[in-house]
Protein backbone atom coordinates (compact mmCIF):
# COMPACT_ATOMS: atom_id res chain seq x y z
CA UNK A 1 0.00 0.00 0.00
CA UNK A 2 0.93 3.65 -0.03
CA UNK A 3 3.51 4.92 2.41
CA UNK A 4 3.59 8.32 4.16
CA UNK A 5 6.23 9.36 1.72
CA UNK A 6 3.88 8.40 -1.15
CA UNK A 7 1.06 10.47 0.33
CA UNK A 8 3.38 13.41 0.72
CA UNK A 9 4.37 13.11 -2.95
CA UNK A 10 0.72 12.93 -4.02
CA UNK A 11 -0.17 16.01 -1.95
CA UNK A 12 2.76 17.93 -3.32
CA UNK A 13 1.90 16.93 -6.89
CA UNK A 14 -1.70 18.06 -6.52
CA UNK A 15 -0.59 21.37 -4.99
CA UNK A 16 1.90 21.94 -7.76
CA UNK A 17 -0.60 21.09 -10.51
CA UNK A 18 -3.40 23.14 -8.95
CA UNK A 19 -1.27 26.22 -8.42
CA UNK A 20 0.30 25.93 -11.87
CA UNK A 21 -3.11 25.62 -13.52
CA UNK A 22 -4.51 28.62 -11.65
CA UNK A 23 -1.50 30.75 -12.57
CA UNK A 24 -1.57 29.58 -16.16
CA UNK A 25 -5.23 30.47 -16.64
CA UNK A 26 -4.41 33.99 -15.47
CA UNK A 27 -1.21 34.33 -17.50
CA UNK A 28 -2.18 32.24 -20.53
CA UNK A 29 -5.55 33.89 -21.21
CA UNK A 30 -4.20 37.31 -22.23
CA UNK A 31 -1.40 35.65 -24.22
CA UNK A 32 -3.89 33.41 -26.06
CA UNK A 33 -6.22 36.37 -26.65
CA UNK A 34 -3.39 38.44 -28.06
CA UNK A 35 -2.24 35.58 -30.30
CA UNK A 36 -5.80 35.02 -31.54
CA UNK A 37 -6.46 38.69 -32.31
CA UNK A 38 -3.19 40.24 -33.41
CA UNK A 39 -2.01 40.66 -36.98
CA UNK A 40 1.35 41.88 -35.78
CA UNK A 41 4.46 40.30 -37.38
CA UNK A 42 5.90 39.01 -34.13
CA UNK A 43 2.88 36.85 -33.50
CA UNK A 44 4.74 33.92 -35.14
CA UNK A 45 7.90 34.13 -32.98
CA UNK A 46 5.87 34.58 -29.79
CA UNK A 47 3.69 31.64 -30.72
CA UNK A 48 6.79 29.52 -31.39
CA UNK A 49 8.33 30.41 -28.03
CA UNK A 50 5.11 29.56 -26.18
CA UNK A 51 4.94 26.24 -28.01
CA UNK A 52 8.61 25.31 -27.48
CA UNK A 53 8.06 23.19 -24.33
CA UNK A 54 5.91 20.92 -26.48
CA UNK A 55 8.87 19.75 -28.55
CA UNK A 56 11.84 20.47 -26.30
CA UNK A 57 13.19 17.57 -24.19
CA UNK A 58 12.22 18.40 -20.59
CA UNK A 59 15.86 18.00 -19.56
CA UNK A 60 16.85 20.77 -21.97
CA UNK A 61 14.22 23.13 -20.56
CA UNK A 62 15.24 22.07 -17.04
CA UNK A 63 18.89 22.63 -17.76
CA UNK A 64 18.41 26.18 -19.01
CA UNK A 65 16.08 26.98 -16.16
CA UNK A 66 18.64 25.66 -13.68
CA UNK A 67 21.28 27.91 -15.19
CA UNK A 68 18.98 30.92 -15.32
CA UNK A 69 17.82 30.36 -11.76
CA UNK A 70 21.34 30.04 -10.48
CA UNK A 71 22.95 32.84 -8.46
CA UNK A 72 24.43 34.30 -11.64
CA UNK A 73 21.44 33.70 -13.90
CA UNK A 74 19.00 36.48 -14.67
CA UNK A 75 16.11 34.66 -12.99
CA UNK A 76 18.23 34.03 -9.91
CA UNK A 77 19.22 37.67 -9.62
CA UNK A 78 15.64 38.69 -10.19
CA UNK A 79 14.30 36.37 -7.49
CA UNK A 80 16.94 37.59 -5.06
CA UNK A 81 16.07 41.20 -5.86
CA UNK A 82 12.44 40.37 -5.09
CA UNK A 83 13.52 38.74 -1.85
CA UNK A 84 12.31 35.30 -2.92
CA UNK A 85 15.72 33.75 -2.41
CA UNK A 86 16.91 30.75 -4.35
CA UNK A 87 14.57 29.10 -6.82
CA UNK A 88 16.31 25.80 -7.62
CA UNK A 89 15.35 22.93 -5.34
CA UNK A 90 12.38 24.84 -3.92
CA UNK A 91 8.64 24.57 -4.45
CA UNK A 92 8.34 28.11 -5.95
CA UNK A 93 11.04 27.14 -8.43
CA UNK A 94 9.01 24.08 -9.39
CA UNK A 95 5.90 26.19 -9.87
CA UNK A 96 7.79 28.61 -12.07
CA UNK A 97 9.18 25.80 -14.22
CA UNK A 98 5.79 24.08 -14.45
CA UNK A 99 4.13 27.26 -15.63
CA UNK A 100 6.58 27.47 -18.53
CA UNK A 101 6.44 23.75 -19.19
CA UNK A 102 2.62 23.54 -19.34
CA UNK A 103 2.06 26.90 -21.05
CA UNK A 104 1.29 25.50 -24.52
CA UNK A 105 -1.38 23.23 -23.05
CA UNK A 106 -3.29 26.30 -21.87
CA UNK A 107 -2.52 28.75 -24.65
CA UNK A 108 -3.36 26.48 -27.57
CA UNK A 109 -6.87 25.39 -26.57
CA UNK A 110 -7.69 28.94 -25.54
CA UNK A 111 -6.33 30.40 -28.75
CA UNK A 112 -8.35 27.91 -30.78
CA UNK A 113 -11.48 28.71 -28.80
CA UNK A 114 -10.96 32.47 -29.25
CA UNK A 115 -10.34 32.03 -32.97
CA UNK A 116 -13.53 30.02 -33.34
CA UNK A 117 -15.59 32.86 -31.88
CA UNK A 118 -14.59 35.20 -34.71
CA UNK A 119 -15.16 38.93 -34.98
CA UNK A 120 -18.93 39.03 -35.23
CA UNK A 121 -19.95 38.49 -31.57
CA UNK A 122 -17.42 41.16 -30.56
CA UNK A 123 -18.88 43.61 -33.06
CA UNK A 124 -22.41 42.82 -31.93
CA UNK A 125 -21.41 43.46 -28.32
CA UNK A 126 -19.81 46.77 -29.29
CA UNK A 127 -23.03 47.89 -31.00
CA UNK A 128 -24.83 46.96 -27.76
CA UNK A 129 -22.64 49.32 -25.72
CA UNK A 130 -20.26 46.75 -24.25
CA UNK A 131 -16.68 47.97 -23.83
CA UNK A 132 -13.92 45.58 -24.97
CA UNK A 133 -13.26 44.37 -21.40
CA UNK A 134 -16.98 43.96 -20.74
CA UNK A 135 -17.28 42.03 -24.02
CA UNK A 136 -14.44 39.75 -23.01
CA UNK A 137 -16.12 38.68 -19.80
CA UNK A 138 -19.75 38.72 -20.95
CA UNK A 139 -19.33 37.18 -24.41
CA UNK A 140 -15.88 35.73 -25.02
CA UNK A 141 -15.45 33.81 -21.76
CA UNK A 142 -18.86 32.10 -21.90
CA UNK A 143 -18.47 31.26 -25.58
CA UNK A 144 -14.94 29.93 -25.01
CA UNK A 145 -15.94 27.89 -21.96
CA UNK A 146 -15.07 24.49 -23.48
CA UNK A 147 -11.65 25.93 -24.33
CA UNK A 148 -11.10 27.04 -20.73
CA UNK A 149 -12.13 23.65 -19.36
CA UNK A 150 -9.86 21.81 -21.79
CA UNK A 151 -7.00 24.17 -20.98
CA UNK A 152 -7.42 23.65 -17.24
CA UNK A 153 -7.64 19.86 -17.50
CA UNK A 154 -4.67 19.55 -19.85
CA UNK A 155 -2.50 21.89 -17.82
CA UNK A 156 -3.30 20.06 -14.58
CA UNK A 157 -2.67 16.65 -16.11
CA UNK A 158 0.49 17.67 -17.86
CA UNK A 159 1.94 19.16 -14.69
CA UNK A 160 1.08 16.00 -12.75
CA UNK A 161 3.03 13.99 -15.30
CA UNK A 162 6.09 16.24 -15.22
CA UNK A 163 9.35 14.37 -14.54
CA UNK A 164 12.41 15.60 -16.39
CA UNK A 165 12.08 19.26 -15.53
CA UNK A 166 11.41 18.48 -11.86
CA UNK A 167 14.46 16.27 -11.61
CA UNK A 168 16.68 18.90 -13.22
CA UNK A 169 15.67 21.88 -11.08
CA UNK A 170 13.81 20.42 -8.13
CA UNK A 171 15.69 17.31 -7.33
CA UNK A 172 14.20 14.81 -5.04
CA UNK A 173 13.57 16.47 -1.69
CA UNK A 174 10.77 14.80 0.22
CA UNK A 175 7.92 17.16 1.12
CA UNK A 176 9.43 19.97 -0.90
CA UNK A 177 10.04 18.87 -4.45
CA UNK A 178 9.44 15.15 -4.61
CA UNK A 179 6.38 14.64 -6.82
CA UNK A 180 4.65 11.37 -7.76
CA UNK A 181 6.58 10.75 -10.95
CA UNK A 182 9.87 11.10 -9.09
CA UNK A 183 8.55 8.92 -6.26
CA UNK A 184 7.77 6.14 -8.76
CA UNK A 185 11.30 6.44 -10.08
CA UNK A 186 12.63 6.12 -6.50
CA UNK A 187 10.54 3.01 -5.86
CA UNK A 188 11.80 1.36 -9.02
CA UNK A 189 15.41 2.28 -8.21
CA UNK A 190 14.90 0.63 -4.80
CA UNK A 191 13.29 -2.43 -6.44
CA UNK A 192 9.99 -1.66 -4.59
CA UNK A 193 7.82 -2.78 -7.51
CA UNK A 194 4.65 -3.25 -5.43
CA UNK A 195 4.74 0.39 -4.27
CA UNK A 196 5.59 1.55 -7.79
CA UNK A 197 2.56 -0.37 -9.05
CA UNK A 198 0.18 1.45 -6.74
CA UNK A 199 1.38 4.88 -7.81
CA UNK A 200 1.82 4.04 -11.50
CA UNK A 201 -1.62 2.41 -11.65
CA UNK A 202 -3.11 5.49 -10.01
CA UNK A 203 -1.46 7.72 -12.61
CA UNK A 204 -2.73 5.48 -15.41
CA UNK A 205 -6.30 5.70 -14.16
CA UNK A 206 -5.94 9.43 -13.62
CA UNK A 207 -4.64 10.02 -17.14
CA UNK A 208 -7.43 7.95 -18.65
CA UNK A 209 -10.06 9.93 -16.74
CA UNK A 210 -8.48 13.18 -17.87
CA UNK A 211 -8.69 12.27 -21.53
CA UNK A 212 -12.25 11.09 -21.02
CA UNK A 213 -13.10 14.44 -19.46
CA UNK A 214 -11.51 16.38 -22.33
CA UNK A 215 -13.59 14.40 -24.80
CA UNK A 216 -16.68 15.00 -22.76
CA UNK A 217 -16.23 18.78 -22.81
CA UNK A 218 -15.24 18.89 -26.47
CA UNK A 219 -17.56 16.45 -28.20
CA UNK A 220 -16.92 15.81 -31.87
CA UNK A 221 -19.37 17.48 -34.23
CA UNK A 222 -20.01 20.36 -31.91
CA UNK A 223 -23.31 22.16 -32.26
CA UNK A 224 -22.96 25.09 -34.58
CA UNK A 225 -24.72 28.22 -33.50
CA UNK A 226 -25.48 30.98 -35.96
CA UNK B 1 -43.89 59.95 -44.78
CA UNK B 2 -42.54 62.66 -47.03
CA UNK B 3 -38.79 62.94 -46.75
CA UNK B 4 -37.86 66.05 -44.89
CA UNK B 5 -34.52 67.59 -45.61
CA UNK B 6 -32.88 67.81 -42.24
CA UNK B 7 -29.28 66.86 -42.97
CA UNK B 8 -28.84 65.00 -39.70
CA UNK B 9 -26.08 62.70 -40.81
CA UNK B 10 -23.03 64.17 -42.41
CA UNK B 11 -20.37 61.66 -43.41
CA UNK B 12 -17.13 61.65 -45.35
CA UNK B 13 -15.06 58.52 -45.57
CA UNK B 14 -12.14 57.45 -47.68
CA UNK B 15 -10.70 53.97 -47.44
CA UNK B 16 -8.45 51.90 -49.70
CA UNK B 17 -7.97 48.16 -49.50
CA UNK B 18 -6.28 46.14 -52.20
CA UNK B 19 -8.93 45.77 -54.88
CA UNK B 20 -11.47 47.97 -53.14
CA UNK B 21 -11.78 51.61 -52.28
CA UNK B 22 -14.46 53.70 -50.65
CA UNK B 23 -14.75 57.40 -51.25
CA UNK B 24 -18.01 58.96 -50.12
CA UNK B 25 -19.29 62.30 -48.94
CA UNK B 26 -22.96 62.08 -48.10
CA UNK B 27 -25.65 63.80 -46.10
CA UNK B 28 -28.67 61.82 -44.96
CA UNK B 29 -31.96 63.11 -43.53
CA UNK B 30 -32.62 62.93 -39.81
CA UNK B 31 -35.89 61.03 -40.19
CA UNK B 32 -37.21 58.13 -42.19
CA UNK B 33 -35.41 55.34 -43.98
CA UNK B 34 -32.33 56.07 -46.05
CA UNK B 35 -31.40 53.19 -48.33
CA UNK B 36 -27.83 52.54 -49.36
CA UNK B 37 -28.54 50.81 -52.64
CA UNK B 38 -26.21 49.22 -55.16
CA UNK B 39 -24.77 45.95 -56.44
CA UNK B 40 -22.66 43.76 -54.17
CA UNK B 41 -19.12 45.06 -53.86
CA UNK B 42 -20.27 48.66 -54.29
CA UNK B 43 -19.28 49.56 -50.74
CA UNK B 44 -22.70 49.74 -49.08
CA UNK B 45 -21.81 47.54 -46.14
CA UNK B 46 -18.40 49.14 -45.72
CA UNK B 47 -20.06 52.55 -45.59
CA UNK B 48 -22.52 51.30 -42.98
CA UNK B 49 -19.65 49.86 -40.93
CA UNK B 50 -17.88 53.22 -41.14
CA UNK B 51 -21.03 54.90 -39.81
CA UNK B 52 -21.05 52.45 -36.91
CA UNK B 53 -17.35 52.84 -36.21
CA UNK B 54 -16.76 49.13 -36.85
CA UNK B 55 -14.46 50.19 -39.67
CA UNK B 56 -12.07 53.00 -38.97
CA UNK B 57 -10.98 55.25 -41.82
CA UNK B 58 -7.82 57.32 -41.33
CA UNK B 59 -9.27 60.79 -41.75
CA UNK B 60 -13.00 60.43 -42.02
CA UNK B 61 -15.64 62.77 -40.74
CA UNK B 62 -18.97 61.84 -39.20
CA UNK B 63 -21.52 63.97 -37.43
CA UNK B 64 -24.95 62.91 -36.27
CA UNK B 65 -27.40 65.65 -35.40
CA UNK B 66 -24.57 68.08 -34.77
CA UNK B 67 -22.66 65.67 -32.54
CA UNK B 68 -19.29 64.70 -33.96
CA UNK B 69 -18.45 60.99 -33.87
CA UNK B 70 -15.34 61.13 -35.99
CA UNK B 71 -13.09 63.96 -37.06
CA UNK B 72 -9.42 63.55 -37.84
CA UNK B 73 -7.83 61.55 -35.03
CA UNK B 74 -10.89 61.97 -32.77
CA UNK B 75 -12.93 58.79 -32.96
CA UNK B 76 -15.83 57.74 -30.76
CA UNK B 77 -15.56 53.93 -30.45
CA UNK B 78 -18.60 51.90 -31.45
CA UNK B 79 -19.59 51.04 -27.89
CA UNK B 80 -19.91 54.74 -27.00
CA UNK B 81 -22.09 55.58 -30.02
CA UNK B 82 -25.85 55.63 -29.37
CA UNK B 83 -26.68 53.46 -32.36
CA UNK B 84 -28.45 50.21 -33.09
CA UNK B 85 -27.01 47.82 -35.64
CA UNK B 86 -28.66 44.83 -37.29
CA UNK B 87 -26.29 42.49 -39.09
CA UNK B 88 -27.09 40.41 -42.14
CA UNK B 89 -27.08 37.26 -40.03
CA UNK B 90 -28.98 37.76 -36.80
CA UNK B 91 -25.83 37.05 -34.75
CA UNK B 92 -27.68 36.45 -31.52
CA UNK B 93 -25.50 35.42 -28.59
CA UNK B 94 -25.90 31.63 -28.56
CA UNK B 95 -25.19 31.37 -24.83
CA UNK B 96 -28.07 33.64 -23.86
CA UNK B 97 -31.84 33.18 -24.05
CA UNK B 98 -33.87 35.50 -26.24
CA UNK B 99 -34.74 37.57 -23.17
CA UNK B 100 -31.11 37.84 -22.09
CA UNK B 101 -30.12 38.77 -25.62
CA UNK B 102 -32.66 41.59 -25.56
CA UNK B 103 -31.49 42.74 -22.15
CA UNK B 104 -27.80 42.65 -23.05
CA UNK B 105 -27.72 46.13 -24.55
CA UNK B 106 -30.52 47.48 -22.39
CA UNK B 107 -28.53 46.84 -19.19
CA UNK B 108 -25.61 48.77 -20.55
CA UNK B 109 -27.30 52.11 -21.14
CA UNK B 110 -28.02 54.70 -18.50
CA UNK B 111 -31.57 54.76 -17.12
CA UNK B 112 -31.99 58.31 -18.37
CA UNK B 113 -31.15 57.24 -21.92
CA UNK B 114 -33.96 54.66 -22.06
CA UNK B 115 -36.53 55.97 -24.47
CA UNK B 116 -37.62 52.62 -25.90
CA UNK B 117 -38.97 50.17 -23.36
CA UNK B 118 -38.15 46.50 -23.74
CA UNK B 119 -41.86 45.78 -23.83
CA UNK B 120 -42.50 48.10 -26.73
CA UNK B 121 -39.59 46.62 -28.70
CA UNK B 122 -40.93 43.12 -28.00
CA UNK B 123 -44.41 44.19 -29.02
CA UNK B 124 -43.24 45.99 -32.16
CA UNK B 125 -41.45 42.88 -33.44
CA UNK B 126 -44.01 40.38 -32.20
CA UNK B 127 -41.58 38.19 -30.26
CA UNK B 128 -43.31 38.01 -26.89
CA UNK B 129 -43.79 34.24 -27.18
CA UNK B 130 -40.09 33.57 -27.84
CA UNK B 131 -38.51 35.16 -24.77
CA UNK B 132 -37.48 32.01 -22.90
CA UNK B 133 -36.14 30.18 -25.94
CA UNK B 134 -32.50 29.86 -26.88
CA UNK B 135 -31.46 31.27 -30.27
CA UNK B 136 -30.68 27.78 -31.63
CA UNK B 137 -34.36 26.93 -31.47
CA UNK B 138 -35.60 29.89 -33.51
CA UNK B 139 -36.34 30.09 -37.22
CA UNK B 140 -34.27 32.45 -39.35
CA UNK B 141 -37.06 35.00 -39.45
CA UNK B 142 -37.62 34.87 -35.70
CA UNK B 143 -33.92 35.29 -35.05
CA UNK B 144 -33.76 38.38 -37.22
CA UNK B 145 -36.78 39.87 -35.46
CA UNK B 146 -35.09 39.31 -32.10
CA UNK B 147 -31.93 40.94 -33.45
CA UNK B 148 -33.91 44.00 -34.55
CA UNK B 149 -35.66 44.24 -31.17
CA UNK B 150 -32.30 43.86 -29.42
CA UNK B 151 -30.92 46.79 -31.44
CA UNK B 152 -33.99 48.91 -30.66
CA UNK B 153 -33.82 48.14 -26.94
CA UNK B 154 -30.71 50.31 -26.53
CA UNK B 155 -32.81 53.34 -27.52
CA UNK B 156 -30.54 54.21 -30.42
CA UNK B 157 -30.47 57.63 -32.00
CA UNK B 158 -29.89 55.94 -35.34
CA UNK B 159 -30.64 52.41 -36.51
CA UNK B 160 -28.27 50.83 -39.03
CA UNK B 161 -29.39 47.72 -40.87
CA UNK B 162 -27.14 45.67 -43.13
CA UNK B 163 -29.36 43.70 -45.54
CA UNK B 164 -31.36 42.19 -42.69
CA UNK B 165 -33.42 40.15 -45.16
CA UNK B 166 -30.67 38.95 -47.49
CA UNK B 167 -29.99 35.71 -45.63
CA UNK B 168 -33.68 34.76 -45.56
CA UNK B 169 -35.88 32.93 -48.04
CA UNK B 170 -38.85 34.60 -49.68
CA UNK B 171 -41.39 33.43 -47.10
CA UNK B 172 -39.24 34.71 -44.22
CA UNK B 173 -38.77 38.03 -46.03
CA UNK B 174 -42.53 38.41 -46.30
CA UNK B 175 -42.72 37.63 -42.59
CA UNK B 176 -40.30 40.41 -41.64
CA UNK B 177 -41.18 43.16 -44.11
CA UNK B 178 -44.37 44.20 -42.29
CA UNK B 179 -42.31 44.67 -39.12
CA UNK B 180 -39.80 46.80 -40.97
CA UNK B 181 -42.66 48.89 -42.32
CA UNK B 182 -43.88 49.37 -38.78
CA UNK B 183 -40.42 50.57 -37.82
CA UNK B 184 -40.57 52.99 -40.70
CA UNK B 185 -43.92 54.34 -39.56
CA UNK B 186 -43.35 54.39 -35.82
CA UNK B 187 -39.70 55.22 -35.25
CA UNK B 188 -38.68 58.79 -34.66
CA UNK B 189 -35.05 58.09 -35.47
CA UNK B 190 -33.28 57.84 -38.82
CA UNK B 191 -32.80 54.35 -40.19
CA UNK B 192 -30.01 53.56 -42.64
CA UNK B 193 -30.80 50.43 -44.60
CA UNK B 194 -28.36 48.60 -46.86
CA UNK B 195 -30.01 46.67 -49.67
CA UNK B 196 -29.50 45.45 -53.18
CA UNK B 197 -33.18 44.60 -53.61
CA UNK B 198 -35.18 47.22 -55.58
CA UNK B 199 -38.36 45.82 -54.06
CA UNK B 200 -37.25 46.35 -50.46
CA UNK B 201 -36.05 49.84 -51.28
CA UNK B 202 -39.33 50.72 -53.00
CA UNK B 203 -41.26 49.51 -49.96
CA UNK B 204 -39.17 51.04 -47.21
CA UNK B 205 -36.98 53.90 -48.32
CA UNK B 206 -37.70 57.61 -48.18
CA UNK B 207 -34.24 58.62 -49.21
CA UNK B 208 -31.75 56.78 -51.31
CA UNK B 209 -28.02 56.73 -51.90
CA UNK B 210 -26.99 54.95 -55.07
CA UNK B 211 -23.63 53.26 -54.57
CA UNK B 212 -21.30 52.02 -57.26
CA UNK B 213 -17.62 51.10 -57.16
CA UNK B 214 -17.15 52.48 -53.66
CA UNK B 215 -18.71 55.83 -54.52
CA UNK B 216 -22.04 57.45 -53.82
CA UNK B 217 -23.08 58.05 -57.42
CA UNK B 218 -26.26 59.94 -56.59
CA UNK B 219 -28.55 60.55 -53.65
CA UNK B 220 -31.91 62.13 -53.02
CA UNK B 221 -35.51 61.48 -51.98
CA UNK B 222 -36.69 58.15 -53.34
CA UNK B 223 -39.33 59.72 -55.61
CA UNK B 224 -36.69 61.75 -57.34
CA UNK B 225 -34.11 59.00 -57.49
CA UNK B 226 -36.47 56.53 -59.13
CA UNK B 227 -37.46 59.05 -61.80
CA UNK B 228 -34.13 60.66 -62.63
CA UNK B 229 -33.65 59.72 -66.25
CA UNK B 230 -29.87 60.14 -65.96
CA UNK B 231 -29.76 57.21 -63.48
CA UNK B 232 -30.12 53.52 -64.36
CA UNK B 233 -32.98 53.14 -61.84
CA UNK B 234 -35.39 54.99 -64.14
CA UNK B 235 -34.77 52.62 -67.01
CA UNK B 236 -35.62 49.07 -67.91
CA UNK B 237 -38.65 46.90 -67.53
CA UNK B 238 -38.80 47.29 -63.75
CA UNK B 239 -38.65 51.09 -63.67
CA UNK B 240 -41.48 52.81 -61.88
CA UNK B 241 -42.37 55.36 -59.25
CA UNK B 242 -43.19 55.11 -55.59
CA UNK B 243 -45.90 57.40 -54.28
CA UNK B 244 -46.87 58.03 -50.68
CA UNK B 245 -50.61 58.50 -50.37
CA UNK B 246 -53.24 58.73 -47.69
CA UNK B 247 -56.62 57.03 -47.69
CA UNK B 248 -59.07 59.75 -48.82
CA UNK B 249 -62.39 58.01 -49.23
CA UNK B 250 -64.05 54.61 -49.28
CA UNK B 251 -66.65 53.98 -51.98
CA UNK B 252 -68.94 51.32 -50.52
CA UNK B 253 -71.12 51.01 -53.63
CA UNK B 254 -68.34 50.02 -56.01
CA UNK B 255 -66.06 48.74 -53.29
CA UNK B 256 -63.20 51.09 -53.97
CA UNK B 257 -60.79 53.12 -51.88
CA UNK B 258 -59.42 56.42 -53.09
CA UNK B 259 -55.82 57.15 -52.23
CA UNK B 260 -54.86 60.81 -52.38
CA UNK B 261 -51.54 62.46 -53.10
CA UNK B 262 -50.49 65.87 -54.39
CA UNK B 263 -51.03 64.81 -58.00
CA UNK B 264 -54.61 63.63 -57.55
CA UNK B 265 -56.44 60.52 -56.43
CA UNK B 266 -56.01 56.88 -57.33
CA UNK B 267 -58.81 54.40 -56.85
CA UNK B 268 -57.99 50.85 -55.88
CA UNK B 269 -60.06 47.92 -54.68
CA UNK B 270 -61.55 48.55 -51.19
CA UNK B 271 -58.80 48.53 -48.54
CA UNK B 272 -59.30 47.78 -44.86
CA UNK B 273 -57.52 50.94 -43.73
CA UNK B 274 -58.99 53.89 -41.87
CA UNK B 275 -59.17 57.31 -43.48
CA UNK B 276 -55.86 59.21 -43.38
CA UNK B 277 -53.95 55.94 -43.18
CA UNK B 278 -50.65 56.12 -44.98
CA UNK B 279 -50.30 53.82 -48.02
CA UNK B 280 -47.36 53.55 -50.35
CA UNK B 281 -48.00 52.73 -53.99
CA UNK B 282 -45.76 51.63 -56.75
CA UNK B 283 -46.71 52.43 -60.33
CA UNK B 284 -44.61 50.64 -62.95
CA UNK B 285 -43.60 52.86 -65.86
CA UNK B 286 -44.93 50.29 -68.32
CA UNK B 287 -48.39 50.56 -66.75
CA UNK B 288 -48.86 54.25 -67.48
CA UNK B 289 -50.09 55.21 -70.90
CA UNK B 290 -50.52 58.77 -72.13
CA UNK B 291 -53.43 60.57 -73.79
CA UNK B 292 -53.91 64.12 -74.99
CA UNK B 293 -57.48 64.24 -73.70
CA UNK B 294 -59.34 62.74 -70.80
CA UNK B 295 -61.31 59.90 -72.38
CA UNK B 296 -64.68 59.06 -70.94
CA UNK B 297 -64.91 55.97 -73.04
CA UNK B 298 -62.15 53.91 -71.48
CA UNK B 299 -62.17 51.29 -68.74
CA UNK B 300 -59.20 52.96 -67.14
CA UNK B 301 -60.36 54.56 -63.91
CA UNK B 302 -57.27 56.41 -62.82
CA UNK B 303 -56.38 59.31 -65.06
CA UNK B 304 -54.06 61.99 -63.73
CA UNK B 305 -53.48 65.37 -65.32
CA UNK B 306 -49.75 65.91 -65.72
CA UNK B 307 -47.16 67.67 -67.81
CA UNK B 308 -44.24 66.24 -69.75
CA UNK B 309 -40.89 67.08 -68.16
CA UNK B 310 -38.36 65.07 -70.08
CA UNK B 311 -38.19 62.33 -72.69
CA UNK B 312 -35.28 59.86 -72.81
CA UNK B 313 -34.40 57.02 -75.14
CA UNK B 314 -35.06 53.62 -73.73
CA UNK B 315 -34.87 50.90 -76.41
CA UNK B 316 -35.01 51.36 -80.18
CA UNK B 317 -38.75 50.85 -79.79
CA UNK B 318 -39.39 52.66 -76.48
CA UNK B 319 -38.94 55.99 -74.79
CA UNK B 320 -39.18 56.82 -71.07
CA UNK B 321 -41.24 59.92 -70.32
CA UNK B 322 -40.89 61.74 -67.05
CA UNK B 323 -44.07 63.52 -66.01
CA UNK B 324 -45.01 65.93 -63.29
CA UNK B 325 -48.37 65.45 -61.61
CA UNK B 326 -48.93 68.23 -59.09
CA UNK B 327 -45.25 68.23 -58.18
CA UNK B 328 -45.02 64.44 -57.97
CA UNK B 329 -42.85 62.82 -60.64
CA UNK B 330 -44.25 59.91 -62.65
CA UNK B 331 -42.64 57.70 -65.28
CA UNK B 332 -44.32 56.39 -68.42
CA UNK B 333 -42.67 53.88 -70.70
CA UNK B 334 -44.31 54.15 -74.13
CA UNK B 335 -43.34 53.25 -77.68
CA UNK B 336 -41.35 55.68 -79.73
CA UNK B 337 -44.14 55.59 -82.28
CA UNK B 338 -46.77 56.70 -79.74
CA UNK B 339 -44.52 59.50 -78.63
CA UNK B 340 -44.20 60.72 -82.20
CA UNK B 341 -47.94 60.38 -82.91
CA UNK B 342 -48.80 62.39 -79.77
CA UNK B 343 -46.05 64.89 -80.60
CA UNK B 344 -44.73 64.77 -77.03
CA UNK B 345 -42.55 67.70 -76.02
CA UNK B 346 -41.36 68.93 -72.63
CA UNK B 347 -43.89 71.27 -71.10
CA UNK B 348 -46.88 69.66 -72.81
CA UNK B 349 -50.03 69.05 -70.77
CA UNK B 350 -51.11 65.45 -70.90
CA UNK B 351 -53.23 62.82 -69.16
CA UNK B 352 -51.52 59.85 -67.54
CA UNK B 353 -53.71 56.74 -67.60
CA UNK B 354 -52.73 54.38 -64.83
CA UNK B 355 -53.41 50.78 -65.76
CA UNK B 356 -52.26 49.16 -62.52
CA UNK B 357 -50.76 50.01 -59.19
CA UNK B 358 -49.13 47.87 -56.53
CA UNK B 359 -49.87 48.58 -52.88
CA UNK B 360 -46.63 48.32 -50.93
CA UNK B 361 -48.03 48.60 -47.44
Amino acid sequence: MLTDSDYSAIRLTLELAGLTTALLLVIGTPIAWWLARTRCWWKAPVSAVVTLPLVLPPTVLGFYLLVAMGPNGFLGQFSHALGLGNLPFTFPGLVFASVLYSMPFVVQPLQNAFNAIGDRPLEVAATLRASPLDTFFSVVVPLARPGFITAAILSFAHTVGEFGVVLMIGGNIEGKTRVVSVQIYNHVEAMEYAEAHWLAGGMLAFSFLVLLAVNFFNPQGKRVSP
Amino acid sequence: MASEHIPAIDARFRLAYPGFSLDVDIKLPGRGVSALFGPSGSGKTTLLRCLAGLERTPDGYLALGGEIWQQGPAFVPTHRRPLGYVFQEASLFPHLSVRRNLEYGLRRIADGARRVSLDSAIELLGIGHLLERIPDRLSGGERQRVAIARALAVSPRILLMDEPLAALDLARKQEILPYLERLHDELEIPLVYVSHSPDEVARLADYMVLMEGGKAVASGPIHEMLTRLDLPLAHGDEAGVVIDTTVGEHDEIYHLTRLDFAGGGISVARQPYALEHHVRLRIPARDISLALERHGDSSILNVLPASVVEIADETPAHVMVRLDAGGVPLLARITRKSSALLGLKPGMAIFAQVKSVALLS
